[in-house]
């Protein structure tokens, strides 16, 4: 489903990613693992089509295409979906307003008539159940006074709302107390099939306990140093990051 | 030209071929300005010769005035002396079908999501009542009068109701009141008369549509509304005008009355053209509208969403005299490529217990300027008003500039004076997050600019809500990227 090769990114002139290689099948888990400012979030971002990031070299094949020649909302229309680490702000606009907006748009590209009014809150309703979200959270501004919590369990809902091929979710874990990372894996896990897959970027292995990975890859100052399995993931857990980056410095 | 004008001229002057000129250069005046041609304005239009007097007063008042130039906007001298006063309607020759009509129009009016019976009637109204500056046709006159409601234009006002109209036109706003106020005053052709009788409240919106039409024409239309006791009335205008290269004059002046425990609001959508992308034509827009609060309990209400013009001077105001009145003023101001809106309101409070409140919301994008002007007078008589200012700037891009200049005049010791103001740029993290879901970059920014605006939206009547959201997209339209 998606191949990446050789994948460099800078912003303002500096490196971030340092050539990534990475295949996804459909119907996998990945998860990402890295200490701060490895360049995670970086990576989210530049599949999700970023500008401000500049590919300097190497191509992201997603289902056949160039994904690297879309517009952010190509991409988003064409099945990828970014959980945000740090959800935007828009005040004045409910998460109704905007989601309506959003699957609308999505489906206008996919030549299917737009939801009506009840359609959609029929919908809403349905997937609300999903990752135990209420009504008033979603008729409030988009994000705009949400605890960190209340952001990420609205990612995932929108993440329900627009069933995605392919979710990159960047640090969704972080802010969750553990009831609530509870629900929100299940909706991941709920909402997975054969036919997605699924990024899941993470500082720790806790989320990994209920959205089980296929595979953990390790990536370190813009490159993956490291793939293994869950068992890896419970090994960083254990020791720290410190062992590979002398591993690698070693190489 | 651009093809657009080439058009619109084509239609025009085919009208022109179409052999009515005859009578059309005997209703219209020379150009330019004098006695004579205010005595040829009144004339024409049969009037009063009180109304003849007050109109010359108003003339020889502005021929020692001067243009005001303390606003914060930039505009080439007027030459006075180049604008045709008065122009009478076209005879009666509305378009046969729809593809006669300036596609250009029929465009924006698809647009805005105004159904096709909707855009015949605009631009019926564009071809045989604009030119003149002819009030639009009145509906529902008879439901109205059978609450003893007035609802007509100007003109018929001053035949059919003199002794209403004399009592109250200019107690607001007096001939004197500034330049372009004298000058309306001297000139104005037509607009719009409303009465509310006491205890009536209105049972539907009172909508006007302006258009300017003809070249070379100022528009001064004026507007006058009497709400008697614990009476109530929604009031709309909305106007348009056609892309012409060189710029236009609009100065209209608004006067509201409210006695005793009357509620008035007025809602403005003003989508005057406002010049191409480099700044050439449009209207200036520069317009006084004021109100009275002159019973106890009464309130007026201000609603305006400003996406046009080239040029906007127009600050809405409320003299609050009756104890326990209160004003509002809520504003969108929409300033793209090369507009300048200096834009506010004015709330005077003498009357006890009298409240205000201002929320303002300005957006600015390409290289236009963008201010507001308010100002806030606690008169001494006036124990324990209140007042709370909210002004909001939004920014798209780096060239563009917001300004806001308030003034505060306390004169009584026991009032309560809030003003807050925030500036912000519209982030490209914001326009990013509403991209990956899917939603294109224009409905992005057209989603971000209406939750800015939001609370200025809400206080819109259904009727121009959606319009009026539409209109926002459109003026910021191509405004990023
Ligand atoms: N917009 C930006 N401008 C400059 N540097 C950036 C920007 N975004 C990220 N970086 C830098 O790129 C590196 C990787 O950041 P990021 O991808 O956010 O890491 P992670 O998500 O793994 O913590 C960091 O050194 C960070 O400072
Ligand atoms: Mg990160």
């Amino acid at each position: 489903m998606l191949e990446i090769k050789n994948l460099h990114a800078s912003v303002e002139g500096k490196e971030i990613l340092k050539g990534i290689n990475l295949t996804i099948n459909p119907g996998e888990v990945h998860a990402i693992m890295g200490p701060n400012g490895s360049g995670k979030s970086t990576l989210a971002s530049v599949l999700a089509g970023r500008e401000e990031f500049e590919v300097t070299e190497g191509s992201v094949t997603y289902k056949g295409i160039d994904l690297l020649e879309l517009a952010p909302e190509e991409r988003a229309r064409e099945g990828v979906f970014l959980a945000f680490q740090y959800p935007v702000e828009i005040p004045g606009v409910t998460t109704t307003n905007f989601l309506k907006t959003a699957v609308n748009q999505v489906r206008e590209s996919r030549g299917e008539k737009p939801l009506d009014a009840v359609s959609f809150l029929k919908l809403m309703k349905e997937k609300m159940k999903l990752v135990d979200i209420n009504q008033s959270l979603l008729s409030r501004s988009l994000n705009e006074g949400f605890s960190g919590g209340e952001k990420k369990r609205n990612e995932i809902f929108q993440m329900a709302m627009l069933e995605p091929a392919l979710s990159i979710l960047d640090e969704t874990d972080s802010g969750l107390d553990i009831d609530a990372l509870k629900i929100v894996a299940d909706g991941v896990n709920t909402l997975k099939t054969k036919e997605t897959a699924t990024i899941v970027v993470t500082h720790y292995q806790r989320l990994l306990n209920y959205i089980v990975p296929d595979f953990v890859h390790v990536l370190l100052n813009g490159r993956i140093v490291k793939s293994g399995t869950k068992a890896l993931a419970l090994e960083l857990e254990d020791k720290g990051y410190d062992w590979i980056k002398e591993e690698t410095a070693a190489v | 030209m651009s093809k657009d004008d080439q058009i619109l001229e084509e239609f025009t002057s085919k009208e022109y071929e179409h052999g009515w000129s005859v009578d059309f250069e005997a209703d219209e005046a020379p150009l330019g300005i004098n006695e004579d041609i205010v005595r040829f304005i009144s004339t024409k239009k049969e009037e009063p010769e009180w109304l003849l007097e007050w109109r010359l007063k108003a003339y020889r008042r502005w021929t020692e005035m001067t243009e005001p130039t303390w606003p914060n906007v930039k505009y080439p001298a007027i030459n006075y002396q180049g604008i045709r006063y008065y122009s009478a309607p076209k005879q009666k020759k509305n378009p046969k079908n729809l593809s006669e009509v300036d596609p250009e129009l029929l465009k924006t009016f698809e647009r805005l999501g105004i159904s096709l019976q909707e855009q015949k009637r605009l631009t019926g109204v564009a071809v045989d009542a604009v030119i003149d500056s002819v009030s639009v046709a009145t509906t529902f006159k008879e439901t109205l009068s059978e609450l003893g409601i007035i609802f007509c234009s100007f003109s018929e006002a001053v035949k059919e109701h003199p002794d209403l109209v004399k009592k109250y036109l200019g107690s607001v706003v007096p001939y004197n009141d500034n330049y372009f106020a004298a000058l309306n005053s001297a000139v104005f052709s037509d607009g719009s008369f409303c009465y509310i009788p006491k205890g009536v409240r209105c049972p539907m919106e009172l909508s006007t549509y302006f258009r300017i039409n003809a070249a070379n024409t100022g528009q001064f239309e004026r507007t006058l509304i009497v709400a008697e006791e614990a009476s109530y009335v929604s009031y709309l205008e909305g106007c348009t005008a056609p892309q012409r290269d060189e710029n236009q004059l609009h100065a209209a002046v608004v006067e509201i009355f409210a006695a005793k425990d009357a509620e008035v609001k007025y809602s403005t959508v003003q989508n005057w053209y406002p010049g191409d992308r480099n700044g050439k034509g449009g209207i200036y827009n520069f317009v006084t509208k004021r109100g009275i609060c002159d019973g106890d309990n009464s309130k007026i209400s201000w609603t305006q969403v400003e996406t046009g013009s080239a040029v906007t001077w127009k600050y809405p105001s409320c003299i609050l005299k009756g104890d326990n009145s209160s004003g509002e003023f809520y504003s969108v101001a929409v300033t793209n490529n090369h507009q300048q809106a200096d834009t506010g309101t004015k709330m005077i409070h003498i009357g006890k217990n009298t409240r205000s409140r201002i929320v303002s919301k300005g957006i600015s994008a390409g290289k236009s300027q963008n201010s507001y002007r308010g100002q806030v007078h606690i008169l001494k008589r006036a124990e324990n008003a209140r007042n709370f200012s909210q002004c909001d700037s939004l920014l798209m891009g780096d060239q563009c500039g917001a300004h806001t200049f308030p003034y505060i005049d306390v004169e009584n010791n026991s009032a309560q004076v809030e003003h807050e103001a925030t500036t912000s740029k519209i982030g490209e993290d914001q326009i990013f997050y509403c991209q990956q879901r899917g939603i294109d970059e224009e409905s992005a920014v057209a989603l971000i600019v209406n939750g800015f605006a939001k609370e200025v939206m809400n206080k819109l009547p259904m009727e121009f809500a959606v319009e009026a959201q539409k209109l926002l997209a459109l003026t910021l339209e191509g405004s990023v990227g």
